[in-house]
């Protein structure tokens, strides 16, 4: 168990100094922060001094190394746009994504397995009929459209929710949290939904396909032969073996989930991490960019690491090989 | 523009009996696509802070409604000797920390701009040091006569010195320090709204300061009276969301509604849209300086050193379409350096070359190129109105002459890289003008590059002209009629030799709720203060 894990860890590092590589050398590209930085008037001696203190006139290696160095130790040191550590930017940002996130993910999960257990077994009705083009669109739209579509009914039509920010927030210690005011609640309605509903088609479709198969075996023929209720088989039985692969497929979507708020962010002016990118994008802020993609791209390896530890727990034939082939050596 | 602020004022009128004072709070909920990177005042010398800032804090001169110079921190100035004005200083005023306002608050806040830390140089740079006489006089050196040092100061905002030194920001913040600075977040002024909560990106709000001198004059009915208590500004990046909060009543005032929208938000019930021009100019700018351009088949010379080619180029371009369709009647179409409400402009100048596209091909025969050339126009996408568009309706009317253009149209991060480099051969540059003095378009676009200090910075086409350097210079230190003569002269040289094709100024939109008031600027910045929230 430990050398998995550890195998596990080793195999990180790699993948994410490729990520910290390809990332800095991405920022080559994306413009000049010196320039923005500088504003309309300035001399060409206030612009070399600028760049000499920003480092970027050191080789690029001399650069990605000492920006390695600094990330293992967590400085991304201050943010060319706002002139404020990138840490702390970060941190500050975090809580409003990761509650938007969790909201989508929950709407995803709660609403999209009933749907695709309802959907799975009453498959002539109108209703499953109708939630399957439902989901098509769910597929289909892009998300800032689906934003947009949500504001214009919701905020401009009926006037029920805000179209934009987070409403008040309440502090406490350092995460701001929206769920503890009315305003805060109303204006999470709007993002999660836009953010979870390509996650919830996904389950949904996910679920209905998986119920479909075990509805087929030879064990729910059996029980009901047994004469078991329906909704012991259905929920008992069938939808439990469902689970597996949807728990596994909702945690890898739970990254994606994190990492794709960008654009609902952007629609909604929600202030998260995503928002945070996408301004800083436009200024050529490098250390706010490269200080997510980092983050992205660890949550993404933190969670392939526990879906892997769950497999592992969940699956007994898992611990059963490595068991047998450590016995045959 | 007048009208604009005589409505505001007659508005005002009317409601006397029952906003006046601050007695029932009028909160206007405030959006635009930006936020400001700072509130250090002498740091980032760019539109979104200053939009902020300048509802925070003063300068010794401020502006009126119509942008003209008015008293600010100084209730009166004149130029003692050709090097020396003399600004006499408003008595009684406090900074909001409670900190009175002096001469050596006045001395340091303009030592402070000069730092080289300071993006606001061009406002200070003939300045050579501030000097309190007594305690409400200040004199300020000049290196130089600088006959529009009042129109610069506006733009210098007045700091308290203990509470800079106090919070150790006696030198406007730096990227050099790896720490955040205290006035990236806080503010000290003696403007009309005090901060009183800043979340960088989210949320800023600003209250009344009741204690402001100027909510006194306007009791007394001098200009508009405003009745706003709170302000509270929050980005909205994304351009249908920020109009969706306009619609549905969350926001009150959009500074930067789409152009797209417009027609929607003038028939919508509930909301109005309020029309200016901007003192901001579209330019295409030629590189006449290499010997054979960077981006072009033309091989062992340069075609746009050729006056005859920026003439048939200039030719090819029918404004009135991009007038039209592209800016869908939101420009002033102009033939000239600035507008009109810079300070320099002569309408006889202001004529262009008209569109003429057989002209432009038998300018373009005779100056050899029967046949045409290609060439790389570049071109940001995310700064000017419908900056991409207008460069693609420039592509195409040049292709129509012969000149084949492909178009590199990228995010202003990129694009200000690219030409800064001077790596371009011909680009679409946006321009305005903060001092609102010929002066400032003049030396930074079309001075020769590095004669003096501020000269040419931003000519990336490297024009040079010996006689026009010779007018700025005069510019720089004539006044009166003399100066305008030279302006004059310039403006003339400017259309006749076509360093540059002038576009159009852009109009500005302001989208509000109905019931919201506040006089057009064209320097795209609201004033608050006039502001009438019914």
């Amino acid at each position: 168990m430990f050398a998995f894990v550890l195998s596990r860890l080793l195999q990180a590092v790699p993948v994410m100094l490729v990520v910290a590589l390809i990332s800095f050398a991405m920022f080559a590209y994306v413009g000049d922060p010196v320039s923005i930085m500088l504003g309309q008037d300035f001399t060409e001696a206030q612009r070399d001094a600028l760049v000499r203190d920003l480092g970027l006139d050191q080789p690029f290696f001399v650069q990605f190394a000492r920006f390695v160095g600094n990330a293992i130790q967590g400085e991304f040191g201050l943010s060319y746009r706002l002139s404020r550590p990138v840490a702390e930017l970060i941190a500050e940002r975090a809580p409003a994504t990761l509650e938007l996130a969790s909201c989508a993910a929950a709407i995803a999960l709660f609403v999209g397995v009933p749907m695709g257990v309802f959907t799975g077994l009453y498959r002539q009705s109108w209703l499953s009929r109708f939630f399957l083009t439902f989901s098509l669109i769910g597929v289909s739209l892009p998300t800032f459209l689906i934003g947009i579509l949500l504001i214009l009914i919701f905020s401009v039509w009926l006037g029920w929710l805000p179209s934009f920010g987070r409403g008040d927030t309440v502090q406490i210690g350092s995460w701001s949290t929206g769920f503890l005011t009315g305003s805060g609640l109303k204006a999470l309605v709007l993002p999660a939904i836009t953010l979870g509903l390509f996650q919830l088609t996904l389950i949904m479709r996910l679920v209905r396909a998986e119920m479909l198969e075990v509805l087929r075996t030879d064990y729910i023929k059996f029980a009901r032969a047994r004469g078991l209720a329906d909704r012991s088989v259905n929920f008992g039985h069938a939808l439990k073996n469902t689970l597996v692969p949807v728990i596994t497929i909702a945690g890898l979507q739970f990254g994606s989930i994190i990492a794709f708020a960008i654009v609902t962010e952007t629609v909604f002016q929600w202030p998260g991490m995503g928002l945070l990118f996408i301004q800083s994008v436009g200024a050529a802020d490098i250390p706010v960019m490269a200080a997510y993609l980092l983050l992205i791209a660890l949550v993404f390896v933190t969670i392939n690491l526990v879906v892997d530890l769950l497999y592992y727990a969940v699956d007994p034939r898992l611990r059963a090989d490595r068991g047998a082939s450590a016995r045959g050596t | 523009m007048k009208r604009a602020w005589m409505r505001a004022g007659a508005l005002a009128a009317l409601l006397l009996g029952a906003a006046v004072d601050g007695a029932a709070a009028r909160t206007v909920r405030w959006a635009a696509s930006g936020d400001p990177n700072t509130l250090d005042p002498h740091s980032q010398n760019v539109g979104t802070v200053t939009m902020v800032l300048q509802q925070i804090y003063e300068g010794l001169v401020t502006r009126n409604p119509d942008l003209s110079p008015a008293p600010g921190l100084a209730t009166s100035w004149s130029q003692e000797e050709p090097t020396r004005w003399r600004f006499n200083l408003r008595q009684g005023v406090r900074f909001h920390g409670g900190e009175p306002f002096t001469a050596e608050d006045v001395v340091f806040s303009v030592a402070r701009a000069q730092q080289p830390t300071s993006n606001f140089g061009i406002f200070v740079d003939t300045i050579d040091r501030a000097v309190a006489v007594d305690e409400r006089t200040v004199d300020i050196i000049t290196k130089v006569p600088d006959p529009i040092l009042p129109n610069k100061i506006i733009s210098v905002y007045m700091m308290s010195k203990p509470w800079s030194e106090a919070n150790n920001v006696a030198r406007p913040q730096n990227t050099r320090a790896r720490e955040e600075t205290h006035t990236v977040r806080n503010t000290n002024g003696t403007g009309p709204f005090r901060l009183a909560a800043r979340e960088p990106d989210v949320r800023t709000v600003m209250a009344r300061n009741d204690a402001w001198w100027g909510w006194q004059q306007q009791q007394q009915g001098e200009g508009p009276r405003g009745n706003v208590t709170e302000i509270v500004y929050r980005p909205v990046a994304s351009d249908a969301t920020r109009i969706a909060a306009l619609l549905s009543g969350e926001v009150d005032f959009v500074l930067d509604p789409p152009l797209q929208d417009l027609n929607r938000l003038r028939s919508a019930s509930g909301t109005k849209v309020l029309e200016g021009p901007e003192v901001r100019s579209l330019y295409i700018v030629f590189d006449t300086f290499r010997d054979e351009l960077l981006y072009s088949d033309v091989k062992g010379r340069n075609p746009f050193k050729d006056l005859r080619v920026r003439q048939a180029l200039y030719h090819a371009i029918d404004i009135q379409a991009i007038h039209r369709t592209t800016m869908r009647g939101q420009s002033v179409v102009t033939g000239t350096l600035f507008p009109e409400q810079v300070n320099g402009y002569v309408r006889e100048e202001d004529v262009r070359l008209p569109y003429d596209q057989a002209r432009a091909r038998a300018l373009l025969a005779e100056a050899g190129y029967p046949n045409g050339f290609s060439v790389t126009l570049d071109c940001s996408n995310n700064r000017y109105i419908n900056d991409e568009q207008i460069c693609q309706a420039i592509t195409a009317m040049w292709a129509r002459v012969g000149v084949r253009t492909s178009l590199k149209a990228q995010p202003i991060a990129p694009f200000f890289a690219q030409i800064q480099r001077d790596d371009t051969s011909v680009y679409m540059l946006g321009w305005g003008v903060p001092t609102l003095d010929a002066l400032y378009s003049f030396q930074s676009l079309l001075a020769s590059r590095g004669s003096a200090p501020g000269d040419g910075i931003w000519n990336y086409g490297r024009y040079s002209n010996a006689r026009m350097d010779e007018l700025i210079a005069r510019m720089k230190t004539e006044t009166g009629p003399a100066r305008q003569a030279a302006v004059r002269e310039a403006l003339k040289l400017y259309r006749e030799d076509v360093p540059q094709i002038p576009l159009h100024h852009q109009m500005i939109p302001w989208a509000m709720r109905s019931n919201f008031t506040i006089p057009h600027a064209a320097n795209n910045q609201p004033y608050f203060r006039w502001a009438v929230m019914n």
